[in-house]
């Protein structure tokens, strides 16, 4: 995707030499406009192809390949490449519809009734009461907050350490791939694995971050980083950066590689500084990067339930780190269930989540790379 | 990497006087960042090769010294973990291999068929990729509970019972395959969309059916997004904790991380094995990153 994201960008950079670098009209079209040698000239290929292709002949192949000769028969000819490619993608996209689309459905239904969890919904009573309940219901006010604190200063500075990494990364360095490798190992463990390494670097007496603290001279105001309420959530926060800032960097470095170099000589010519070259011409350039790579870091942000979860123990973290996630769970699932309300609070997540998704999406569909 | 960038090929006057400080700069804030990196996973190997109390007294990243390195901590840790390690892999393996052929397929159907709906199926497979699993956890666990495999195994003959105490893995197996497809149909299909056409045309040309042009052509065709979409889906499905909550209720059915989390919670105060187990629990993703880094990456930046 951040492939296509960055050919894009090439192709919007160059857009003056492509006519038509508006929403092509094919889904793939943006590959084609970069692509010629390897796409549109085989297409002519087969057009002319010896022995005349008729319009049912080249009906075998891609539709948009028969050119507009065909356009009365085209009709036809995509409904059989309709019909023979659905046993292709139809098994999966029921599969896919069933259990996240489906089950989002249900899931909005079960917010609607008061179930329990205990014997079976009464789908016939339906009402918006949980949601009122929810909205004044304090733990729900407060995990709202902590969910857009986590989520903001995880996803800002994760991009900008990202960022930066990516920007020294940028040039020719010895042990370039070591640096890299290092950088994105955080990345291959599990919430839990890391929630479990963090702990450690926690612990208030032995940790790694205490101890350090305390050989130069600052053991006074090494805190108790997973007991007090004031640091909770930003020991929660400083771990997912640790995790995923080199993800960060991995998507930027591939943005700037893709950025020509003319556009830093020019830039040099004009007599710009390093600082204006960055501010004005480079970071510009990184914009669809940077929504990849953020609508990424908002989901990733969203399922910290993993890590709070591991790192303290179980669904109650206590208000100072209780996000969403974490009451979601704790109402369907801990103790008593309330199902209703669960799925209510599930329902508020999904909606965070489609607010973050869809600019993205929209963004993605004017480019025409969907 | 032969891009001339900024700051290391600076103008000539500039590069004698500052070359170098620049470049010792760079390397040390590499090096630095690259430190920082490892802390965490460093001393917690050193914790996990310290015996008795020895982590607690000792410098969390210095290495043990000969009277207190011992093996025990991981011995302890993999007498708890190595059972859910191949329950985990009897999750991991089949869902990321499903998973990964559904994607193909449905990437296959959706890059070759030209019709105004495939829009909307591309769409809503992409926002599959990102939506949140707190939304369909209600439904999932009650969706399973209502299908009442564990009822249903237990009435064939024979197997049915080894299998029926086992459900609790082929739900999950059948649920990381779904929850996989969308990002697998998404790889796949950037994979597609750059495939020469000619080949499959001739085949076409030839009378081939279409899945005979899949199987025969596209699908060897595939590998190297086979070895990408592999990779991704076994380091997730493999890290899996939440769904893997939802769905397992009985202790011997649980996969890595949720023994790993019982693990620290039996063991407070027993970081040792704590951090031993947590090796143990990441080693696969571990060695997988090692091994393919390259495909890790491109599978990560998606």
């Amino acid at each position: 995707m951040i492939e296509r994201l960055v050919r894009s960008l090439r192709q919007s950079s160059d857009s003056d030499a492509d006519a038509d670098s508006g929403r092509p009209l094919r889904s793939d079209g943006g590959e084609r406009l970069n692509e010629p040698r390897s796409s549109s000239e085989l297409r002519s290929d087969g057009g002319e192809r010896p022995g005349g292709v008729d319009a049912a002949e080249s009906g075998l192949g891609r539709p948009d390949e028969t050119g507009p000769e065909s356009e009365s028969t085209l009709g036809s000819i995509r409904r059989s490449e309709f019909v023979q490619s659905i046993p292709f993608w139809l098994p999966g996209f029921l599969l896919v519809g069933a259990f996240v689309y489906g089950a989002i459905g249900w899931n909005f239904l079960i917010s609607l009734t008061d179930w329990s969890g205990l014997g079976d919904p009464d789908y016939t009573n339906l009402s918006l009461d949980t949601y009122v309940q929810l909205l004044r219901d304090g733990a729900f006010h407060n995990a709202t907050w902590n969910t857009i604190v986590l989520m903001v200063a995880f996803t800002g500075v994760s991009l900008i350490v990202g960022l930066l990494l990516a920007i020294l990364m940028d040039r020719e360095i010895r042990f370039g791939n070591g640096f890299r490798t290092i950088y994105l190992l955080p990345m291959s463990l599990s919430f839990v694995v890391t929630a479990i390494f963090w702990k450690w670097m926690y612990n208030a007496s032995d940790g790694v971050i205490n101890v350090t603290l305390e050989a130069i001279g600052l053991g006074a105001i090494a805190p108790n980083w997973l007991g007090d309420p004031r640091f909770k959530l930003w020991a929660v926060v400083i771990a997912l950066i640790w995790q995923f800032s080199g993800y960060c960097m991995i998507v930027y470095l591939a943005a700037l590689r893709a950025i020509p170099d003319d556009h830093y000589e020019a830039a040099r010519v004009d007599g710009a500084t390093t600082l204006r070259l960055y501010r004005r011409v480079i970071i510009p350039q990184l914009r669809a990067a940077t929504m990849g790579a953020t609508v990424v870091l908002v989901v990733f942000a969203l399922k910290a339930f993993d890590f709070i979860y591991v790192i303290y123990g179980g669904s109650q973290p206590g208000p100072s780190a209780d996000i969403l996630g974490i009451m979601m769970y704790r109402e369907a699932f801990a103790g008593t269930p309330e199902w209703a309300y669960g799925s209510a609070v599930a329902m508020v997540l999904f909606v965070l989540a489609l607010a973050v998704i869809a600019p993205y999406a929209f963004a993605q569909y004017r480019r025409g790379d969907l | 990497m032969s891009n001339a960038r900024p700051s290391t090929e600076e103008t000539a006057e500039s590069r004698f006087d500052k070359l170098n400080y620049r470049r010792i700069g760079l390397y040390g804030l590499l090096g630095a960042v690259a430190v920082l990196f490892l802390v965490p996973l460093v001393s917690g190997l050193m914790t996990s090769l310290k015996g008795g109390n020895a982590f607690a007294t000792t410098l969390p990243f210095v290495p043990p010294s000969p009277d207190v390195a011992t093996l025990e901590p991981w011995s302890t840790a993999f007498s708890r973990l190595g059972g859910a390690m191949i329950n985990s892999a009897a999750v991991a393996i089949p869902a990321t291999v499903f998973s990964a052929l559904f994607g193909s397929m449905t990437a296959y159907g959706l890059t070759k068929i030209d019709w105004r709906g495939q829009l909307v199926v591309v769409v809503l497979l992409l926002a599959a990729v990102f939506i949140p699993y707190q939304a369909v956890l209600v439904p999932l666990r009650q969706g399973w509970t209502m299908v009442g495999l564990e009822h249903t195994l237990e009435l064939i003959p024979v197997v049915g019972d080894a299998l029926a105490a086992r459900t609790g893995l082929f739900e999950l197996i059948v649920t990381h395959t779904a929850y996989g497809i969308p990002i697998c149909t998404v790889l796949f299909r950037s994979y597609y969309q750059k495939l020469n056409d000619e080949i499959l045309e001739a085949a076409r040309l030839d009378g081939a059916p279409e899945r005979r042009v899949y199987r025969r052509i596209v699908l060897p065709l595939s590998v190297p997004m086979f070895a990408v979409t592999l990779i991704y889906q076994f380091t997730q499905i493999w890290n899996d904790f939440l769904i893997a909550l939802v769905l397992l209720n009985s202790p011997e059915n649980f996969v890595v991380t949720l023994e790993l989390n019982a693990l620290a919670g039996s063991m407070q105060s027993m970081y040792n094995v704590q951090m031993a187990g947590a090796f143990l629990a990441a080693l696969p993703t571990l060695l997988v990153y090692i091994a393919f880094g390259e495909q890790f990456a491109k599978g990560a930046t998606v």
